[in-house]
């Protein structure tokens, strides 16, 4: 069967393109509108009221206060900056942090640099689904416990943390709640009152804004230290001139994301499921992550007998862009940290492709990928010694 | 990430598939990336008059694989003993440095494959004698 090529981005986890409308409110604040928020003349008051108009923007789509809202570059900075601030200003009353198997390296990298500057990092198991469960949370605080940081949904996998009920067991013993809400904002709701967050943070490119922008939330009357030093902006938490043009494209981007959330959330939801009772019906195939408890655009698959680097390779040629968990693929040439978390058994660790959807992703791009990938998986399972007889083509 | 040369190989096989009843069989398992490779001989008067191979494994591998068979079509046990890893990364025109251990294992499986098939031949299995000291080797 021969289907034309066709060029289907399947990676919105990774980043996203900006939107239209997003990218031309920001071209003013790069050129005519170019003022500084922080000095005194008239062009910079129109910097300083669009960086204002973002944060009210920012704060009401996670149902918080603007001053609660910290401008930074990106969910990385927002991750480094919940973790080491919190961790130095109460270093005092303790020592010890509670955090998940299944975090980004923003979150378990970081952990492991406080490790070694004295802090005691507890990495809570995950369930197969590469849940958290709220009893374990519970159990592990102990009187020294200063920070819980537990990511609202996983980026790999999709699945979606109890972050209500983590945050509300947080709250009970009196330790701060973090959560790296990278992969959530602008695709589920997000509510820090009734979640009982304290910190949180999100990353502008992964909801078709401009990369290079973030923020962190942080509840009134949280004493956390500054990471970025330097001039007052930001009341004084987090120096450097202001992303004028970034923050501006963020903040529009997470106010649309939100306002669309109902309706894409439905219609993604739908496409993602296609995609997987397409994929299921590959023989020897299982999904990853929770079933329905999933970012509505996640879809993350393990093949049996096959690698993951040589189907995205093969993928690629056939205009489909998308990822994988394989040791092959990746910097350290370890499997997936996340996949090993969830219990992926090591025969079949190797062969996981993750296909995330976005906005502009239609039926018969997902039509198009299933036929693809069947093909690819074929061809694969074709050219390796593992697989068993019944699932070779004839006359191989 | 990889050039022309290594995504023809891993885009058009060489020789890929399994003998039915082959003389001479190599298994190698990466301990890192858990890669597999299988080879196959059939051996005729020291000859390797056909050879396939199976593969796991990323890109680099199966191409790696793919000009590994190659190489030893056609040649002497001797011959075939002595193809290296980086005369594979060499045919290839080149692997990135990450992966250039996948041209390891196809050292590995051609060089347990001719064991295998001197083994069932009743003869002594090859050490790295052969190539350590460069001697023509003496059945």
């Amino acid at each position: 069967m021969d289907t034309e090529t066709r060029l289907v981005y399947m990676d919105h986890a990774a980043t996203t393109a900006a939107r239209a409308d997003v990218v031309e409110a920001m071209v003013p604040y790069m050129t005519e509108q170019f003022g500084n928020p922080s000095s005194l003349y008239d062009v910079a008051k129109v910097s300083r009221e669009a960086v204002a108009r973002a944060r009210d923007q920012v704060a009401a789509s996670i149902g918080a206060e603007p001053d609660e809202i910290f401008f930074t570059s990106g969910g990385t900075e927002s991750d480094n900056w919940a973790l080491k601030g919190v961790a130095f200003a109460h270093r005092g009353k303790g020592n010890h942090i509670i955090t998940s198997a299944v975090e980004h390296h923003a979150i378990t990298h970081t952990c492991a640099w406080l490790e070694s500057q004295g802090f005691a990092v507890t990495y809570l198991p995950v369930d197969g689904y590469g849940m958290v469960d709220p009893v374990d949370v519970e159990a592990a605080i102990t009187p020294e416990t200063i920070l819980i940081s537990v990511m609202m949904a996983n980026n790999e996998v999709g699945t979606i943390q109890p972050v209500a009920a983590i945050g509300a067991i947080a709250r009970k013993h009196g330790v701060l709640f973090h959560t790296d809400a990278v992969q959530a904002a602008g695709h589920i709701p997000i509510d820090v009152q009734a979640m009982h967050i304290d910190l949180l943070s999100l990353s502008g490119h992964k909801f078709h804004g401009p990369k290079g922008t973030g923020a962190l939330y942080i509840r009134k009357g949280v004493q956390i230290d500054p990471l970025m030093h330097g001039g007052a902006q930001e009341r004084g938490m987090r120096a450097g001139t202001e992303n004028v043009p970034g923050i501006v494209g963020m903040g529009l981007a997470l106010s649309l994301a939100n306002a669309e959330m109902a309706e894409q959330t439905k219609r993604m939801t739908a496409l993602r499921e296609r995609l997987v009772s397409g994929l299921l019906a590959i023989p020897a195939t299982r999904l990853n992550g929770h079933p329905t408890e999933r970012l509505p655009n996640n879809v993350n698959v393990v093949f049996a007998y096959i690698e993951g680097e040589s189907v995205l390779l093969l993928l690629n040629r056939r205009g489909i862009m998308a990822s994988t968990g394989s040791a092959c693929s990746s910097e350290s040439g370890e499997p997936s940290p996340v996949l090993r978390a969830c219990g992926v058994p090591n025969d079949m660790i190797h062969g996981s492709l993750r296909l995330t959807l976005g906005e502009e992703t239609t039926e018969a791009d997902v039509d198009y990928c299933v036929a693809t990938v069947t093909e690819v998986v074929q061809r694969l399972r074709d050219l390796s010694p593992l697989t068993p007889a019944e699932l070779r083509s004839t006359g191989n | 990430m990889y050039n022309e040369k290594v995504m023809d190989h891993f885009e058009n096989p060489r020789n890929h598939g399994e003998i039915a009843d082959a003389d001479g069989i190599g298994e190698v398992v990466s301990p890192d990336c858990g890669d597999v490779l299988k080879l196959y001989l059939v051996v005729e008067d020291d000859v390797i008059v056909d050879v396939r191979c199976q593969t796991f494994g990323c890109g680099a591998a199966i191409a790696a694989s793919s000009m590994a068979t190659e190489l030893i079509r056609g040649k002497t046990l001797e011959e075939a003993w002595q193809v290296s890893d980086q005369d594979v990364v060499r045919a290839l025109d080149g692997l990135p440095p990450k992966k250039e251990h996948c041209s390891v294992l196809a050292e590995e499986a051609i060089h347990l494959a001719i064991n295998d098939y001197r083994v069932r031949q009743g003869l002594e299995p090859w050490g790295d004698v052969v190539r350590d000291l460069g001697h023509e080797h003496e059945d």
